[in-house]
């Protein structure tokens, strides 16, 4: 895990003068599991895709192994891809398919060798006895299990994927996800995998990076972006946050609605105005004489582990995740502890996020995501 | 009281019918269609096997099918050069439905109106000016002598052999190329339009994973696109292979009836000086059988491929 496999550097990329490539620096480590995880056009499919060498940067380089591969095709780099919607060949069947890679080589293969391989490929994904079949004929989670195998039956250094689990249904993604990653650990390559789905991107990955317009917002490890978020659009994209308008009055002491609180975060200027971070579940409801701010609630939706309550305060709705019940109406004191507070610089996205007014709308949203609909079970 | 009594079953009648619509609402546009194949394909078919194996006063015979061993050369040379049409329109056809398909959508279109642009204008007149194009006095010749091309042949002919004879023409007209290029020119569009049409329709993402597997261009070409394609081809070769057979326009045209083709003999039996409508039909019957079982074996190539043929 320590050595550097792939380094982008001041990567750029315009479409029709439109930038979707801002000056991308990352670096990526032998058989790790990146993830690149933005909202749609942040870019990184660009980015996926120019390391799979589909595109070209306008500008920068793309270093592999310590070669500039610029100008490398697709079919000459050690690295494979699988692709959204699978992109099988229906005029194969499921051996032919995973077969392909291996029969394009150059020296041939032997029929024999080729055979071992498949079947290998096949075990790993846990379709073994599928060799005969059309792949027309098979589910859209079997289908991806053998796009897996055909990417993987070549041995690349690197495995790129692209929302592979974009088109299945819920439970079959969870399952999927888990199974990625143990396949990942078995073959010992370096994955690197696209999602808008920060769920999946913290649950699969070493390393996180999260996009947007084209920049890159933050790099770190899952447990680093969610609490440690650098500013208030990593702070939103990833899980739910309460974005509110402090000043760091010194080390330790933030205040917001007029009222100090201590916090552990430190290395800001005297009175500096920052973004302050809390989290619904990092916030305690007390009875209205001990809590530190006091605010009404407007809104309680049931989520079965726990109570999701709207909560004005002097204006500004926050979102707590509570399992005591409170009435809507009710007023209500809060406690935050000095670990539930993140403190952030502020940056273009400040005032943006983290406010709830308009939380039940962002609620229909999520729960319309047309990827998220189940197409085929298995 | 009495116009409406007798109009009750009219009524009765029109409410069923319309009934019958509302459950069969899908399939009742299909019947325009359906009565259109029995009027015209179904029953005429059924009219050619009648005659085919009847003659007038006789009643059922087999004596059409017994003579017909003397056209055999007349069969081999219609099937031979229906097959030489077939392979150039699809030597030609396929590379350019290829570029065609690589090109912006705007190219596309305009490209694709341009192919069937030809086809405004009345397939007999297109021959004619095919005609006066290949004649031995016609524009290419001309052009040809205008530009001292005889001379340079007959020199060199003279300095060949002593007994060469000056030619002041190309023969064109009046031969099998002739007619072959009669068939290319004017079947190529429907060679074109089915493979571009199957080839626009990969998905270029099957194409990127193919590269990316490994694939140099020649490859992908070879191991996915031209596979996925096949049944464009299958299509193109049907539509251009069919036509080409049964033709007869061209061959008199550009062929000058010298040597005959299946259409021109059928023709000829129906409208000619050797009128005799039960050979006639006959050889029409063998003629689609042979078509028949000529596109049976095209098929088998498709197999396990969504067909689109056409047949």
């Amino acid at each position: 895990m320590t050595k550097e496999l792939i380094r982008l550097i001041d990567c750029r990329k315009e479409f029709d003068g439109e930038v979707v490539l801002d000056s991308i620096n990352l670096g990526i480590k032998d058989k790790e599991f990146l993830t690149l995880l933005g909202p749609s056009g942040c870019g990184k499919t660009t980015t996926l895709r120019i390391i799979g060498g589909f595109l070209k940067p306008d500008s920068g380089e793309v270093i592999f192994d310590g070669v500039r591969i610029n100008d490398v095709p697709p079919h000459k780099r050690k690295v494979n891809t699988v692709f959204q919607k699978y992109a099988l060949f229906t005029h194969l069947n499921v051996f032919e398919n995973i077969a392909f890679g291996l029969r394009v080589q150059r020296p041939k293969l032997s029929e024999k060798e080729i055979a071992r391989r498949v079947h290998e490929a096949l075990e790993l994904v846990a379709l073994k006895g599928y060799e005969k079949r059309s792949v027309s004929q098979l589910s859209g989670g079997q289908q991806q299990r053998i796009a897996i195998a055909r990417a993987i039956v070549n041995r690349p250094q690197v495995l790129l994927l692209d929302e592979p689990l974009g088109a299945l249904d819920l439970k079959l993604r969870k399952d999927m996800q888990r199974e990625l990653k143990q396949i990942q650990q078995q073959v010992g390559i370096t994955f690197i995998y696209v999602t808008h789905d920060q769920e999946e991107a913290l649950t699969m990955s070493d390393t996180v990076v999260v996009m947007n317009k084209g920049e890159i917002q933050q790099i770190g490890t899952p447990l680093d972006i969610y609490n440690e978020p650098k500013n208030a659009f990593v702070a939103d994209f990833i899980g739910e946050s309460n974005i509110i308008d402090g000043v760091m009055v010194e080390d330790k002491i933030v205040r917001m609605y007029g009222h100090n609180f201590l916090c552990l975060d430190k290395g800001f200027a005297k009175n500096e105005a920052v973004d302050v971070v809390v989290r619904p579940e990092d916030i305690d409801i007390v009875p209205v004489e001990q809590g530190q701010i006091t605010g009404v609630v407007t809104d309680v939706t049931f989520k079965g582990m726990q109570y999701d309550i709207i909560v004005d305060f002097q204006g500004f709705k926050w979102l707590i995740q509570t399992t005591d019940h409170s009435p809507v109406g009710s007023t209500i004191g809060v406690k935050i502890d000095p670990d539930g507070f993140h403190i952030m610089k502020k940056s273009e996205y400040s005032g943006l996020y983290g406010d709830y007014s308009s939380y039940s709308e962002e609620y229909d949203e999520l729960s319309a995501d047309p990827e998220a609909g189940g197409q085929e079970d298995e | 009281m009495s116009k409406a009594k007798l109009h009750a079953p009219l009524i009765k009648l029109r409410q069923r019918f319309r009934s019958f619509l509302d459950r069969n609402r899908k399939k009742a546009f299909a019947y325009p269609y359906i009565i259109w194949m029995a009027l015209f394909v179904i029953i005429p078919i059924l009219l050619v096997m009648v005659y085919a194996f009847t003659k007038a006063g006789i009643g059922f015979t087999l004596e059409n099918f017994s003579g017909i061993n003397v056209y055999a050369p007349v069969f081999g040379r219609s099937l031979w050069l229906a097959f030489l049409a077939t392979i150039i329109c699809l030597l030609i056809g396929y590379p350019t439905a290829l570029a065609i398909s690589r090109t912006s959508a705007r190219t596309q279109r305009i490209v694709l109106m341009m192919l069937m642009l030809p086809m405004w204008i009345n397939f007999l007149l297109r021959t004619y000016a095919w005609m006066s194009l290949l004649e031995n006095t016609g524009l290419i010749n001309r052009f040809f002598g205008a530009i001292g091309v005889f001379e340079l042949v007959n020199s060199i002919g003279e300095s060949l052999s002593a007994s060469w004879t000056p030619i002041d023409h190309f023969q064109m007209i009046n031969t099998g190329g002739a007619v072959v290029l009669g068939m290319v020119y004017n079947y190529l569009p429907f060679m074109i339009l089915p493979i571009h049409s199957v080839i626009i329709k990969i998905d270029p993402f099957v194409i990127e994973a193919a590269q990316d597997l490994g694939a140099s261009g020649k490859t992908v070409f070879r191991k996915v696109i031209f596979p996925l394609s096949l049944s464009g081809v299958i299509s193109g070769v049907t539509m251009v292979f069919v036509p080409s057979v049964s033709t007869f326009v061209i061959s008199k045209l550009l062929g000058g009836g010298t040597d005959m083709l299946l259409g021109d003999l059928i023709e000829m039996q129906f409208l000619g000086a050797a009128y005799n409508p039960h050979l006639g039909s006959a050889i029409s019957l063998i003629m689609m059988i042979i078509v028949v079982v000529c596109m049976s074996i095209m098929n088998k190539f498709g197999e396990g491929e969504e067909t689109a043929v056409v047949m």
